[in-house]
């Protein structure tokens, strides 16, 4: 279970700085920031809960919604993009009607678009949860993205 | 011989790093060729194990040539290696018989990796996995394979800051120290005052790396004139920019010797602490980089006193959070203090009042890489490489449509032709070359006629835009669109505190939109209009050159301006007529069936997802235009070949 005092307790001598690193904490382990951390981390800070909201909207790292079972993440780096990842995103809103870092409704599906995964030779490229799938088409993502819908 | 490799810290320490090369034993060097693999009693067998190749795969591939090798009677050493630069290639794997140089295979996958590897035992492997061979004068090369440096991906290059890359376990402290590393900090620390330091890194005319070419012993003596107790060190590993990746690769394949780096830089401007920025999405690299600063602080080299010489360095890596501007270093600064990274006005320089409000010295990760092959080898020897204005060597990612995709790594000189064509391998499948891109989005788009310009920073084209990437272009490839797709970056990435920045990027990419839009009527005014939309692109792009504070503003309109100036014909095209040549822009495309052909099978009436296909059963079948919204489906659905693209 998620427990935010544990992360709390590892910034004794919590100062300004460390907010970024709690906030990047929290979303690693709860994988996104609910209003209630955030509370808690402004009262242990000293920190008005709309001066984080107000830093963590700025860095587009921080979600705030949780992510859904599956978490889908596209590539939209330069190179994936000429070998037209707009196409699969695209494709994908149709699909699951959310947008970036949205979450479906029935918490199934959640979507990230990423800058550049660093597999340029390979692009697209798209993970779902932790598997790679790679010189992605639209016959091919349709077809692995149906079989996640399907499951 | 002892082989497990963790116990040899004690003699790496007080024989390696102490001593000088002269002074070493024989004893001593026969336990670095050990460490050093270059003369091994079991198969060696290196696996390049990045971020690219996990996504190519490579987990599921080392646990199972892990049970291989646990199965087979033979002796084996399984090492991870970084990358040699050669994405293209992956998966590489490296295979050492005793005796025998290290012989590089390509192209490895869970499905043959066993025939590969037994192949090379028996001596005869496909040329279809073999890439090369690593030369070593001990041991006995492979007939008929060529040298990884006569390979025009690699004879093209010179590596300075890349030499390790590939050939090391990044993950091994003992392994970097074996091949050399840290004998240039221990050189600075014992034999070198501060300003001496300073002063070797100002004679060696090392520029930074991170985009403006800065002296980076200039910027330092600034810091170290500035009175104060406490200074920082800012190693900026960040890199934002989509389709960059050869700073994350180098910290994944050699993080030893930016920590070497920034310990020399640490002691050169009189600072304890220092905090290497990098995007929280780099796992890899993060990972190797806490490994490497904790396995320097048990060796002593990090921490308190080092060396008995009175210095306390500390490292902390701050994950960054996905802020583009950050890579500016005032709003670096800010997103460390915990605010939102927000550039401020300069003056004051961060070398005077930066972190915290002490002097702080802000570099960027490849600046630091180049300090220990510096102190290594004299700051004349550096000087030596390159051309007047820039010295030393520049690395880029090399990707988009180009064959050899990768890291690279050339000296200051080199022509755009040779970088794209010996070391990149030309354009991907032998494709028409249109042009590249350089520098990310803030970059510049630069056609044929530029490709004999020089990596420089004082070359007018592109010496801006050297930090990022080259991104190769072919014909099918819309500048347009990329263009777009940039601004598009920049428009979500501009921080919000300049108007013309925030506002004008906007502009930018709605101008771009409109014209790559099918316009809603057909009539000659709105022809007029969008262009003169574009027009208007040169004003637009002068006032927030002129009214924006940082880096990002300043450059946001290069993508823009460059395309309209080599690119203008495209750009002409796609107002006028209308059509988008490389198939790129979809709303622009039109389609037709062509009724000799159509059988009516009624597939791509089904298909079509506006309904715009009209017909009957066995007939002809129709497009209707006015519905089209030029999405291909007809044209990819249809068996016959009967839709046309206009």
């Amino acid at each position: 279970m998620f427990d935010i005092n544990l992360i709390l307790n590892k910034y004794p001598f919590v100062k300004k700085d460390d907010l970024v690193p709690i906030l990047q904490d929290v979303q690693e382990q709860q994988g996104y920031l609910s209003e209630d951390a955030i509370k808690k981390i402004g009262e242990y800070i000293g920190i008005a809960t709309s001066k984080i909201y107000g830093l963590a909207t700025f860095y587009s790292y921080f979600r705030f919604v949780p992510k859904g079972k599956y978490h889908i993440r596209i590539c939209e780096g330069t190179t994936c993009h000429i070998n037209k990842s707009k196409l699969l995103i695209t494709e994908l809103y149709k699909k699951l009607k959310i947008r970036d870092k949205e979450t479906t409704k029935n918490n199934l599906f959640s979507l990230e678009i990423t800058e550049c995964m660093g597999a340029c030779s390979m692009g697209p490229v798209m993970s779902i949860n932790d598997k790679y799938y790679t010189n992605l088409t639209l016959d091919s993502f349709n077809e692995i993205i149906d079989s996640y819908i399907n499951n | 011989m002892n082989n497990d490799i963790e116990n040899y810290k004690e003699f790496l320490i007080s024989r390696i790093l102490l001593r000088d090369i002269e002074e070493y034993t024989k004893e001593d060097k026969e336990k670095l060729q050990f460490l050093r693999r270059d003369k091994v009693d079991d198969i060696v067998i290196s696996v390049e194990y990045t971020s690219s190749s996990i996504i190519g795969g490579i987990e599921e591939l080392f646990l199972a040539i892990e049970k291989y090798i646990d199965k087979d009677s033979k002796n084996y050493r399984l090492v991870k290696t970084g990358s040699l630069g050669l994405c293209s290639k992956e998966l590489i794997i490296g295979i050492q018989l005793p005796g025998k140089t290290n012989l590089i295979l390509r192209n490895i996958n869970l499905e043959n990796f066993q025939a590969v590897f037994e192949s090379v035992f028996s001596k005869h492997v496909s040329s279809d996995y073999i890439y090369g061979q690593f030369r070593n004068v001990l041991l006995e090369s492979w007939k008929g394979v060529s040298f990884i440096d006569e390979i025009a991906f690699f004879a093209n290059q010179q590596r300075v800051v890349l030499d390790n890359c590939g050939r090391i376990n990044p993950e091994s402290i003992e392994e970097y120290i074996a091949n050399g590393g840290y004998k240039s900090f221990v050189k600075a620390l014992n034999n070198y005052t501060r300003e001496e330091i300073a002063e070797i890194v100002e004679k060696s005319e090392l520029r930074g790396r991170g985009g403006e070419g800065f002296l980076t012993g200039k910027k330092w003596k600034i810091a170290i004139n500035t009175e104060s107790n406490n200074k920082y060190l800012i190693c900026n590993a960040g890199e934002g920019d989509p389709g960059a990746f050869s700073e994350r690769l180098i910290i994944e394949s050699d993080p030893h010797k930016l920590i070497e780096g920034i310990a020399i830089a640490l002691y050169g401007i009189g600072a304890n602490k220092a905090y290497i920025y990098i995007e929280e999405y780099n796992r890899l690299a993060i990972e190797r980089l806490t490994k490497a600063i904790n396995s320097a602080k048990e060796y002593g080299l990090l921490g308190h006193d080092i060396l008995q010489s009175g210095n306390s360095f500390d490292i902390i890596i701050r994950k960054g959070a996905g802020a583009y501007v950050c890579g500016e270093e005032t709003a670096l600064i800010k997103f460390l203090e915990g605010e939102r990274g927000m550039p401020i006005n300069k003056p004051p320089y961060p070398a005077t009042k930066g972190l915290f409000g002490a002097p702080t010295v802000v570099n960027n990760s490849e600046t630091l890489i180049n300090l220990p092959k510096i102190f290594e080898k004299g700051p004349k020897w550096y000087r030596a490489i390159g051309i007047d204005s820039s010295k030393g060597t520049k690395v880029f990612s090399l990707a988009g449509k180009v064959e050899n995709c990768g890291i690279i790594e050339v000296e200051f000189g080199t022509k755009l032709r040779e970088i794209i064509f010996r070391v990149g391998g030309g354009v991907l499948n032998g494709e028409k070359f249109k042009g590249l891109h350089i520098g990310g989005p803030t970059g510049r788009v630069v056609a044929e006629q530029h490709l004999d310009e020089v990596i420089d920073f004082e070359n007018e084209n592109i010496g801006e835009n050297l930090d990022g990437g080259i991104i190769v272009l072919d014909e099918d490839t819309c500048v347009i669109d990329t263009v777009k797709y940039f601004e598009d970056f920049l428009k979500k990435q501009s921080c919000g505190k300049c108007i013309p920045c925030r506002e004008g990027t906007r502009r930018i990419s709605e101008i771009l939109e409109n014209i790559t839009k099918k316009p809603v009527d057909n009539d000659n005014h709105t022809t007029l209009y969008r262009f003169k939309g574009v027009m208007q692109l040169e004003t637009l792009a002068e006032v927030i050159k002129e009214t924006s504070l940082c880096g990002l503003g300043k450059r946001a309109a290069n993508p823009v301006l460059s395309s309209l100036k080599w690119f203008r014909e495209e750009y002409e095209e796609h107002i006028f007529d209308r059509e988008c040549n490389a198939g790129v822009c979809q709303e622009l495309r039109t389609f037709k069936i062509d009724v000799e052909a159509c059988t009516g099978c009624t597939i791509c009436a089904k298909k079509c997802p506006t309904g715009a296909i009209i017909g009957t059963q066995k007939a002809p079948h129709f497009i209707v235009q006015e519905n089209c919204i030029g999405c291909g489906i007809c044209y990819k659905s249809c068996k016959f070949n009967a839709v046309l693209s206009m």
